[in-house]
């Protein structure tokens, strides 16, 4: 909270920008919407500079990030979902940057688990299609109000979402197995079937003319 | 094209495949193409036939044993690829880096890059039905594969950087080399500039075709020569400098090329080559200024090997690729391996605007918009 109101206090150091940018959210968007400003230094050390917000708010927040003059962060660089199952939530990472002003900013939304959904910002970012598309098709998180939410690398008719940590994969995809012998365990049958038991050749020695199990 | 009809429900519209297997998709996607005769309505790429699951291995192997996976996103210009994860991965673990790494790496990322741009200009080139500058495109291409080959014993999967360095030093003698194909290379694009850039028939085919306009650029999130292409003047090597092109390109006068709009209107499929070519010119500019550097620094300090490699938290790295900005995100939870890892490629973002720049293209025409826009399947899916 003392983070927030750093930009009134007569501080020596300005504020940094994710400082700024969380105080000028919580004066739109009322109070609350800014759950925690992480700065970019840590006592722990460096971490990404990062705003975390009410997921059900985000598509307000980056409204207000994309159009504000301040921040003016055009550009959505990339959009990360990661899954907790420790803390049973999953973790939406949009990153924003600006073209016009250089700025960069790292905004975070947690959706619980069990019901992980949140808004889409496809009309206010279109390159928010393919990436909220993915992060569905990967992790399940839902996006209220995509024109067309459905699986972009798996096929449609894939169960379960593979990046999920607890995903297991089934054994059969239509009939065709997921997986296969190592190959490894097939040399070492094909050498117990085909070899005599006798010690390999020393590395370096001449080929055996005469062939295997001679 | 005066007037098409874009919604009409009389029967004459046709639902075709193109791809997985077509020759100019530059890899296995798949369009969904809705045609009026030849001209098209809709065309709805279909991604996923290369997904390797690159971002689920990384969650499966060390941060060092994911390097070569990294080339596989990206296997004509691999190099910058491993540059993302060494730099996401550095950043996460607040690991240092030897200048003579940062020049290699520079070095290595921009040789890499002009063979990458070699592909682009002579496949799209060949796409539209030049087949001559092709074999002169991937002739130069050869020469800087052996030289990759000769610096890290790969052609193409280089697995060079690494967390902290890069593998391997140069030679002198390698250096000669380099030096005396950046001398070779430099007349070859004025000569591919009098063979095809500025053809006649070249660019009355692909002036002001699929215009991408600043605005919509931006908004679609297209990124590195695309981006440029539109006018928007954004280079991470010189915007956001990382490793050491902070210092090589204010020694070579660097000014970011931008689309122009010589031969039609800024953003235009032309444009879009035009501008890779000039990005040619300023590799081998780049690579010329690196060698000279790296002299200053310390033969055979190159990778500092990270001690323990268990970083927690979470780092983005950006890195200018041949096909502009990859982001890379790991997160790492204090074990050996990451708990995260995204890339988000300049391909998969320029195959977004695909479906809505198709509206009312010819169908040769969809061929000459995936190809300016350097789409390489491998990066879309990952």
């Amino acid at each position: 909270m003392a983070d927030r109101e750093a930009p009134d206090a007569p501080e020596v150091v300005p504020p940094s920008f994710e400082v700024q940018a969380g105080a000028w959210l919580e004066e739109t968007l009322g109070p609350g919407t800014v759950l925690r400003v992480q700065p970019a230094v840590a006592k722990d050390g460096p971490r990404e500079p990062s705003l975390e917000v009410l997921p059900a708010r985000i598509a307000d927040v980056l409204r207000f990030l994309r159009d504000d003059p301040r921040t003016r962060l055009g550009f959505l660089a990339n959009l990360s979902a990661v899954d907790w199952p420790a803390r049973s939530a999953i973790e939406l990472v949009y990153h924003l940057s600006s073209y016009a002003t250089g700025h960069e900013l790292t905004v975070r939304a947690q959706v619980p688990r069990l019901e992980p959904s949140l808004p889409s910002v496809v009309g206010l970012f279109p390159v928010a299609d393919w990436l909220e598309r993915e992060q569905y098709d990967l992790l399940g998180v839902v996006f209220q109000g995509h024109p067309e939410l459905r699986r972009l690398l798996m096929p449609d008719d894939w169960q379960g979402f593979p990046l999920r940590k607890d995903y297991v994969e089934g054994k059969f995809y239509r009939g065709m197995p997921t997986s296969r012998p190592s190959p490894m365990d097939l040399l070492l049958h094909y050498d117990r079937e085909h070899r005599s038991p006798a010690a390999p050749p020393p590395p370096g020695a001449p080929p055996d003319e005469k062939g295997p199990g001679a | 094209m005066s007037e098409i009809v874009l919604a009409r429900d009389d029967g004459e519209e046709m639902t075709l495949s193109m791809g997985p297997q077509h020759p100019s998709t530059h890899g296995v996607i798949r369009f969904i193409l809705k045609t009026d005769g030849e001209i098209m309505r809709e065309a709805e790429p279909d991604v996923g036939y290369l997904h390797r699951a690159i971002e689920s291995i990384a969650e499966k192997c060390t941060y060092e044993g994911f390097m070569p996976y990294t080339d596989r996103v990206d296997y004509v210009c691999a190099m910058t690829a491993n540059h993302a994860w060494a730099a996401a991965v550095e950043k996460l673990a607040g690991l240092e880096v030897p200048p003579r790494a940062h020049y290699l790496r520079i070095i290595s990322d921009e040789l890499n890059r002009i063979s990458s741009h070699c592909i682009a200009l002579g496949a799209m080139a060949m796409d539209l039905g030049a087949v001559t500058p092709f074999p002169y495109a991937l002739r130069e291409r050869e020469y800087v594969n052996d030289l990759l080959e000769e610096l890290c014993g790969a052609r193409l999967t280089y697995n060079y950087h690494r967390i902290g360095g890069v593998g391997w030093d140069m030679t002198e003698a390698w250096r000669d080399k380099v030096l005396a194909f950046l001398d070779h290379f430099e007349p070859v694009i004025d000569e591919f500039d009098r063979l095809i850039t500025f053809n006649e028939i070249f660019v009355k085919r692909l002036a002001k075709l699929a215009v991408i306009g600043a605005d919509e650029a931006i908004a679609f999130g297209l990124v590195g020569p695309n981006l440029r292409a539109a006018g928007v003047s954004y280079d991470l090597r010189a915007d956001r400098p990382y490793a050491l092109y902070g210092k090589v390109l204010p020694a070579i006068g660097w000014s970011t090329p931008v689309g122009q709009g010589l031969m039609g209107e800024v953003g235009d499929a032309w444009d879009r080559f035009w501008l890779r070519v000039q990005e040619w010119r300023w590799s081998v500019r780049i690579v010329r200024e690196a060698l000279g550097q790296i002299q200053q620094t310390t033969r055979g300090e190159f990778w500092i090997k990270p001690k323990r490699l268990r970083p927690k938290g979470d780092a983005f790295s950006r890195i200018e690729t041949a096909r502009g900005q990859m982001d890379c995100y790991v997160v790492g939870d204090g074990t050996p391996q990451a708990y995260r890892a995204r890339f988000r490629t300049g391909s998969f973002n320029a195959m977004g605007i695909i479906r809505s720049k198709s509206r009312g293209l010819m169908v040769a025409d969809l061929v000459a918009l995936i190809a300016s826009l350097d789409v390489v399947a491998p990066e879309i899916d990952r």
